[in-house]
Parts: structure tokens; C-alpha cells; sequence
């Protein structure tokens, strides 16, 4: 096994350039913000830090978002949990569509949930008016907390619904037939054994939702108005700052990143308290209902998916709508889409170029670290595993701010241009393929690389020839999501587009806050049309329904 | 508290698809009661219709006098033991043995004491903080036998145990679930489709074939008049050989390849006329000549010595195969394609009408036979 000089192993190569490729994008801006945030003309201060502390303006944005978040999560579980429950026992209708539904919905950007909740229930809303113009009460302010809370729960629960679907999908239906026998079945079976079976998921899970609803930014700055976040804090303190070395946002992110690290080591603690592994050999066979039972497990399916889906569907309709500037006309015309095609005209292929050059980076890299990882187990091979998964707890407007810092001045200048977009896509999108794939390349025996190599075939050929085809189900449901992620990336983008390359996201956005929703919702669903045929297509291909996250 | 099983009629049915049509059975109280069969054959079917896992389409099942067709499977009292043992992950070892005592909210020192006990009586109270998946196949199988039988079930199911253990520990492991077995004296249906595993455990088997019983009787009586020829073929290994019956004098007498006749005073008298049979012939009854002289011509294909036994593959005249045993001599093994002489040992072999389907050989016991005349 060992490589003798002679016989230069090119995985070596390999494992070299991805670590020089991780070194370059990803600890290098990393480096450069831990420098800014504590240098300021070459000179160590604490200044930035200071600044910070002393305003409670700051420091109750990181609360702000603490609790948001830390609800919002608990909000998803309740919601989730018990949704994939029924998912997975009962006999559901239309349960293909559901589950279209609920991945249609956990793929959606963030902010077109708000925005379309502020149509729908905004001071103006749709649905505000019709309840006040009907009954004599005040429909509760959409705005702050309680819309920020409503977008998130609505927006994430369905993470938590694939998420835990997943693990039940591993549950032998034995292990409920022997808890059955013994005496225990019903709600004592799903509080006794069910939760405590999934419950390493729902850890997963837990962390996923808070990450994710603490690193939001397009929510609250849509439907936030005073009560700061503190993606939001960073956000504007960066754009604030007019100096070229954005030492203020470099001490920001800094702070984001340990606060996102200490969540995360408190996960990585409370998840090896429950390590087991389970092997379905029979999955759990849904089960026919009847009667009142049904009646109620199908309403609250149906109820909350529908919820969760309907800005998504308003924000179709809307498109169709005629307006005048700001305002939605009666009547139906494709005047905004007549509108999106002729401005930011680059937003269509840019969104399909960018995004579809970072994507083949993201699928052959992810490949290579796959097999490194599971075939090559060493220390630096470790170093790339673990250098991958940085960005994914880390804020995306955090990955941003490093991303320019590093590259906006010579010897490398990389800011405006598209380059520097592909490679914050890559490193913030590629974590989703790169577990897919590791986790089907860890289920094929290394003997079948064996056979084809004792039969003649390189190293090389035998990896690319046999193994990558198999892997291929397993890297494209990583895939799906890591695209997917990437046209809707709006946190990362924002900090480094111009309008050169402006993509449909960032298009949507921008018309958003300025109030053109029609155009917003034109944009919107031109890239929620691109997620639907994305997936279905990835459906088609693999004949796979399973999304890896 | 074991009882005795009572099934009549049973159905079951998936969409239009029958499995089982009327199916009867008793397991008697205490009894160790197989359900052998080849795969598909509806064994694992019946048992999860007993354990309540199944729907039942029609018929009647009775734990003593009480009806359980439409009684909860956590109500009905039953230790299951898994094919894959389903031992929960996320639970040490007594937790799991624990598991039932607790949902029947028994008394702490008493769930305590009866884990206790069971831990120990499968000898497993040395891993009992253990997580299962540091348990290897053996000890995995011992915590999902104490773990059913600690609820003090009524009745035992298990759905092919030892199909996940390499042959040895298979061996042993079977050795353990018989003397359990015979210590707790709880009835027990067992399901396998390893026929060696069945006689090695049980105190009857039901050897079944495509949803329906073919012959329920004691080991001994299944291989040695096994009431068609599918058992016959199914338990045991057999040389099936066209032959034919005559009739001489009011004796029978059965004409095998190359006209060598012999009597066969076990054939039950109204069977006895000319006609077309089945021979079911064991390797070990059919003997070499040590003359040469007398029986069926035969040349060695091949020779497999095993120790105790010699195997012996030959062919016949008309081009028929069969395999011989021979208890090993000390002399030399017969060569390749020497040219033998084979007799038959008349009283042990079976003969069977031209389909197979029955047995016409005298002392075929099928408890199966009672059901057929009820219907």
C-alpha cells in the first residue's frame, strides 16, 4: 500500500492543491479579518471591541437575535416534528404532492416569504384589510419580532420535517413492533422510543434551524423595521464604514463567528451523548386511518404546508398583476415581466452562469474530497474535511466581508468581478455535496475499486469508472441542494455583486426594497420556475426523491 | 401462564393477492412448534398474523378460550423475538431487557429484580451497561430472548433468529433457545427455513408450501414418512427416482432403473396395483453391493470423502443421477467410474403415487389431516 518514489500517487497532488485552494480563499480572508478587527494602521487595539460593548444598541441585536432565533427553532420542532411523524406512519392524501410541496417550500430564499407576508398581512396587506374591513378588530403588526418569528418557523420547519423524516425512514419497523409487543404503543411509543431514536437528527435539526434563523438577514431587514438583528447590525455597520479596511465589520464577524462556534461545540457536546447507529432492514409501513383521526392528522398536514407554501404561490400571482410604479393595478398583464427582462438584463445568465460554474466546481471538488476523506484517511486529509465545513456554520455575510478583505487590493484583486461570486459560492454551497457524497462513498466496498484494479485498470480509471457511477445518486441529492442554495443565496452575494453580476436573488432584492413588488415578484418566480424544473429534473434523472442536507 | 394456540380457517390477503386460504393449526400448550418453509411460502405471514403485526382477512385465533383476531398487539401478551433482533440502538442492554417490565409500570424493585434475572439466565448480565452495537451477533440474539421473555409472555414468537449468525454460532445459539425453552416451558412458534434448525428445536413441525400446510408431525416422523413428496424433498436430502409398482401374488413389488426388482412389504394394501410411482430414496438407504452382484447398475462420478461418511455421486444406466452415503471403510474409496451393484434398504424408503402428493408407504402420521376432513 505504501507509495514508493517510483510510484507517485497522484491523490497526493490532489490533497495538496485543495489544501493550497482552501488556504487561498478561505483561511487567508479569514486571517485578514481576525487582522483588521484587531489591527487599525498596523497598530494592535481593542478599539473595535470597545465600540461594541459599550453600545447597548449592539449588544441587544445579538440578544435580539438569540431569541428570535432560539424561538423560531423551538416554533419549527413542534411544527416539524409531528408532521413528518404523520408523514412517515399514516397513510396521507396526496402524499407525493406534500412532500413536492414541502421541499418546494424549504428551498424558497428567506425573503420572499417576508415580503410576501407583508403583502399579504403588512399594514396594507391583503388579508389585514379584508379582516378589517369585515370584523371590528386590529390585526396584530406583521412587523418586528412577530413577523420575523412567523417567516422563520413557516420557512425552516420544513428542514425539520426532511430532516426527521430521514431518521425515521431508519427506524426498522421491528423496533416499533417490539416496543408495540411489550406493551407500548401510541403517543407513549413516539415520546418513548420515537423521539429518543431520532433524537441525534433532531439535534442536527435544532442546530440547522438556529444557525440558519441566527444568520438571516433578509428577513428582519424586510420585515424587522426597529427591532435589529444582528446579521442586520452587520450588515449596516460594514456598509456604514467608508475606510477601506472595515475594521468595525471585521470586529463584528469576528464576534459572529464565535458566538456561531460556541453553538456549535455546545451541539457537538449534547450529540455525543446520544451516539448509536441504526440499520433499517424493513422501513416503517404507513399505516391506513379512519375516521375523526384522519380527518385531523390530514387537516394539520395540510394546514401547515399550505401555510408555509402560500407566499410563495401569492408572490406568483402577484407577478401577473398590472401595476403602476409601486402600486398593484386591478387587472392582469406581464408588464413586469416585460419589465425584469428588459432591466438588469444580466440577472437571467448570470444567475445561470455564475451559479452553474460554481456548481461544477463544487460537484468535482466534492468528488475529490470525498475520496480523500473516506479512502484517504490522514491528517491533512482531516485538515480539508473539517477547513469544508467552516463555512457552513459561519454567517454567509461574515464569508463576505473576509472575501473582500482579502481581495480588494493588490497582490490579488478579485472584488467586482465574477470570480470572487463563484468563489463564495463554492466554499459556502459545497458543504451539502461534499456529505452526500462522503456518506454514499462510505456504504461502497473498497473491493469493488479492488476488483476492477487486480483486473487491470488504473487507480484513477477505477475511481472515475466504477465508483463515481455509483456515487452519482448520492453526490447529485447533495448537489440539488448545494444549486439550489446557490441561485437563492442572498447573505454572501449582496456583500459582493455589482451589477455586472447581479443575479435574479439579488434582482428580486434590490426591487423589493425599493418597493417595486411586482417586479420583485416577477424576478421572484422566474427563480422559484428555475428551483421547480431544477428539482423535477433531478427527480427525473435520479428517480431519487431524497435531498441530502 | 402458557397457553395452548387454536387457528381455524385463517385467510390472509394482500389486495386481491391470497397468501393463506384457510389455514387450521393447535400449538399445544407449552409445545416448541415450527413453522418450516421455503421462502414465500406464507411461515413469516401466519406468525405476524398471531403476533397481531397482520391483518387477518378471515378465520379464528385463540390464545386458549380468547378470541385475539381483534386484540391490540401490545394487549396480547406475546415475547417476539426479530429477525433482526430489534434491539433499540439507543438503549444499553438492560435498558432494553427492562423495556417491557416498565410500560407495564411494575414496581421499581421488581422490574430491577426480573431484569436481573433474565440478564442472567441468558448470561448477559456482564454487558448489561453496554451500548448494542458493541455487542457481536451471539450476544445480540441472547438480549432479544431475554428481552421478550421477560414480560412473562403468555406466548413466544420468533421470526428466524439465527438467520443473521455464521453457522457456528447458529449451532450453539439453537442449543440456547431449545434449553431456555424447555426451563421456561413456554409455548413457542419459531419460524425458519433451515430444516436442520427445525428438527434440531422443535417438538412438531409444520412444513408448509405455498401458504398451505403440507404434513405438522414430530421430526423424527417428517423425514422418515413424510406425507408427499414435497416434504420429503424439503427435510433432508433425497434421490427422487421414477420407478413402478406390481403387483404379484397380493405382493408389491417396486421395479427401479434397469428392471432390478425388489419387495416391498410397507406399501399399504389398497395401493397395491400396477402402476407408476415415485421412489424417494435417502443417500443412506441405498447400498452398495459388496458382491457386485445384485441390484441397480450404477458408475461413480465422483467421490467426496467427509470423514465420518464417504459421499458417493453416480449415475444409472438410463442416465439418472443419485448420491450415495457410506459410512467411510478404511479400505480405499471406490474409483471414479468402477461400474457398482446398488441395493435398498426396503423398509425405511418412501414411495409415492405418480404426483407426488401422496405418500403410499404404511405409519405416515400428518396431524394436518384432521383439519382437511373438518373442511
Amino acid at each position: 500500500m505504501f507509495d514508493s518514489k517510483k510510484n507517485f500517487d497522484v491523490w497526493k497532488v490532489v490533497s495538496a492543491l485543495i489544501l493550497a485552494l482552501y488556504g487561498l480563499f478561505l483561511i487567508y480572508p479569514l486571517f485578514k479579518l481576525l487582522y483588521n478587527a484587531f489591527f487599525s494602521n498596523g497598530q494592535f487595539t481593542l478599539e473595535q471591541f470597545a465600540k461594541f460593548f459599550s453600545q447597548t444598541y449592539y449588544i441587544k441585536s445579538i440578544f435580539n437575535s438569540i431569541k428570535v432565533s432560539f424561538l423560531a427553532t423551538l416554533l419549527t420542532l413542534a411544527i416539524g416534528i409531528p408532521l413528518a411523524y404523520f408523514y412517515q406512519m399514516f397513510e396521507i392524501k396526496g402524499q407525493a404532492a406534500l412532500q413536492v410541496i414541502i421541499i418546494l417550500c424549504s428551498m424558497s430564499a428567506p425573503f420572499i416569504g417576508a415580503y410576501s407576508w407583508i403583502m399579504l398581512l403588512g399594514r396594507s396587506g391583503v388579508v389585514t384589510q379584508l379582516i378589517e374591513a369585515i370584523l371590528p378588530v386590529k390585526v396584530p403588526s406583521i412587523y418586528g419580532f412577530n413577523g420575523i418569528l412567523l417567516v422563520l418557523a413557516l420557512q425552516l420547519f420544513p428542514l425539520v420535517f426532511l430532516y426527521v423524516s430521514g431518521a425515521l425512514k431508519n427506524i426498522d419497523n421491528s423496533l416499533l413492533e417490539a416496543s408495540e409487543n411489550m406493551g407500548c404503543s401510541g403517543v407513549s411509543r413516539f415520546f418513548k422510543l420515537v423521539i429518543p431514536l431520532c433524537m441525534p437528527t433532531i439535534i442536527a435539526a435544532t442546530l440547522m434551524v438556529f444557525m440558519r434563523a441566527f444568520a438571516d438577514f433578509g428577513t428582519p431587514l424586510l420585515i424587522g423595521e426597529g427591532y435589529q438583528t444582528f446579521p442586520v447590525v452587520i450588515y449596516n455597520s460594514y456598509f456604514a464604514e467608508t475606510g477601506g479596511d472595515h475594521n468595525f465589520g471585521a470586529a463584528i464577524s469576528v464576534i459572529a463567528i464565535i458566538i456561531t462556534a460556541i453553538i456549535f461545540l455546545i451541539q457537538r457536546y449534547i450529540n455525543n451523548q446520544f451516539r448509536f447507529t441504526m440499520n433499517a432492514m424493513h422501513s416503517i409501513e404507513r399505516k391506513q386511518i379512519h375516521g375523526l383521526q384522519a380527518v385531523l392528522i390530514n387537516f394539520y398536514c395540510w394546514f401547515v404546508v399550505l401555510l408555509a407554501f402560500m407566499p410563495q404561490v401569492y408572490v406568483m400571482y402577484t407577478s401577473f398583476l398590472k401595476t403602476s410604479g409601486k402600486i398593484f393595478l386591478p387587472g392582469y398583464s406581464l408588464d413586469s415581466y416585460r419589465f425584469a427582462f428588459t432591466h438588469l438584463k444580466n440577472a437571467i445568465p448570470n444567475t445561470f452562469l455564475i451559479g452553474g460554474l460554481a456548481l461544477i466546481i463544487v460537484i468535482i471538488l466534492a468528488i475529490l474530497i470525498a475520496y480523500l476523506v473516506v479512502r484517504r484517511n490522514n491528517a491533512a486529509n482531516r485538515v480539508i474535511d473539517t477547513l469544508s465545513m467552516i463555512p457552513y456554520i459561519i454567517p454567509g455575510s461574515v464569508v463576505g466581508i473576509a472575501l473582500v478583505m482579502a481581495f480588494n487590493k493588490k497582490p490579488l484583486v478579485l472584488a467586482g468581478t465574477a470570480i470572487i461570486m463563484i468563489v463564495a459560492l463554492v466554499i459556502r454551497r459545497i458543504p451539502y455535496t461534499i456529505r452526500s457524497s462522503t456518506a454514499t462513498l462510505q456504504q461502497i466496498p473498497m473491493s469493488i475499486e479492488e476488483a476492477a484494479i487486480s483486473l487491470g485498470s488504473s487507480k484513477l480509471k477505477a475511481f472515475f469508472t466504477i465508483t463515481v457511477p455509483m456515487m452519482a445518486n448520492g453526490i447529485l441529492s447533495g448537489a440539488i441542494m448545494s444549486w439550489v442554495t446557490i441561485i437563492t443565496e442572498l447573505s454572501t452575494a449582496i456583500i459582493l455583486y455589482n451589477l455586472k453580476t447581479i443575479t435574479l436573488t439579488l434582482a428580486t432584492y434590490t426591487y423589493v426594497s425599493r418597493g417595486n413588488y411586482g417586479i420583485a415578484a416577477a424576478y421572484a418566480t422566474i427563480l422559484t420556475a428555475a428551483t421547480v424544473i431544477s428539482l423535477l429534473l433531478y427527480m427525473k434523472l435520479t428517480g431519487n426523491k431524497e435531498i441530502s442536507f | 401462564m402458557s397457553v395452548n394456540i387454536k387457528i381455524r380457517d385463517a385467510v390472509k390477503k394482500y389486495g386481491d393477492n391470497t397468501i393463506i386460504s384457510d389455514l387450521s393449526l393447535d400449538i399445544k400448550e407449552g409445545e416448541f412448534f415450527t413453522l418450516l418453509g421455503p421462502s414465500g411460502c406464507g411461515k413469516t405471514t401466519l406468525l405476524r398474523m398471531i403476533a397481531g403485526f397482520n391483518s387477518i382477512e378471515g378465520g379464528d385465533f385463540y390464545f386458549g378460550d380468547t378470541r385475539i383476531n381483534d386484540m391490540d398487539p401490545a394487549k396480547r401478551n406475546i415475547g417476539m423475538v426479530f429477525q433482526n433482533y430489534a434491539i433499540f440502538p439507543n438503549m444499553t442492554v438492560e435498558k432494553n431487557v427492562a423495556f417491557g417490565l416498565k410500560n407495564r409500570k411494575l414496581p421499581k424493585d421488581e422490574i430491577a429484580s426480573k431484569t436481573d434475572q433474565f440478564l442472567k439466565l441468558m448470561k448477559i448480565d456482564e454487558y448489561r451497561d453496554r451500548m448494542p452495537e458493541r455487542l457481536s451477533g451471539g450476544q445480540q440474539q441472547r438480549v432479544a430472548l431475554a428481552r421478550a421473555l421477560a414480560i412473562t409472555p403468555d406466548v413466544l414468537l420468533m421470526d428466524e433468529p439465527l438467520s443473521n449468525l455464521d453457522a457456528k454460532l447458529r449451532v450453539e445459539m439453537r442449543t440456547v433457545i431449545k434449553q431456555i425453552q424447555n426451563e421456561v416451558g413456554i409455548t413457542t412458534v419459531y419460524v425458519t427455513h433451515d430444516q436442520e434448525e427445525a428438527m434440531a428445536v422443535s417438538d412438531r413441525i409444520a412444513v408448509m408450501n405455498d401458504g398451505e400446510i403440507q404434513q405438522i408431525g414430530t421430526p423424527k416422523v417428517l423425514y422418515q414418512r413424510p406425507a408427499n413428496l414435497f416434504v420429503a424433498t424439503f427435510i433432508g436430502h433425497t434421490n427422487v427416482i421414477d420407478a413402478k409398482l406390481k403387483e404379484k401374488g397380493g405382493k408389491a413389488y417396486l421395479v427401479l432403473p434397469g428392471d432390478y426388482e425388489v419387495e416391498v412389504d410397507t406399501i399399504r394394501k389398497e395401493e397395491i396395483y400396477d402402476r407408476n410411482v415415485k421412489a424417494s430414496i435417502r443417500p443412506e438407504e441405498l447400498v452398495v453391493d459388496a458382491n457386485n452382484k445384485e441390484g441397480i447398475t450404477a458408475y461413480i462420478d465422483d467421490a467426496v470423502f467427509l470423514g465420518l461418511n464417504t459421499h458417493y455421486f453416480v449415475h444409472f444406466e438410463n442416465g439418472e443421477t443419485a448420491e450415495i452415503i457410506q459410512e467411510s471403510k478404511i479400505d480405499s474409496i471406490i474409483e471414479k467410474g468402477s461400474k457398482i451393484k446398488l441395493g435398498v434398504k426396503t423398509e425405511k424408503i418412501n414411495i409415492f403415487d405418480e404426483t407426488g402428493s401422496c405418500n403410499l408407504v404404511e405409519g405416515v402420521v400428518n396431524d394436518y389431516d384432521i383439519y382437511k376432513k373438518e373442511a
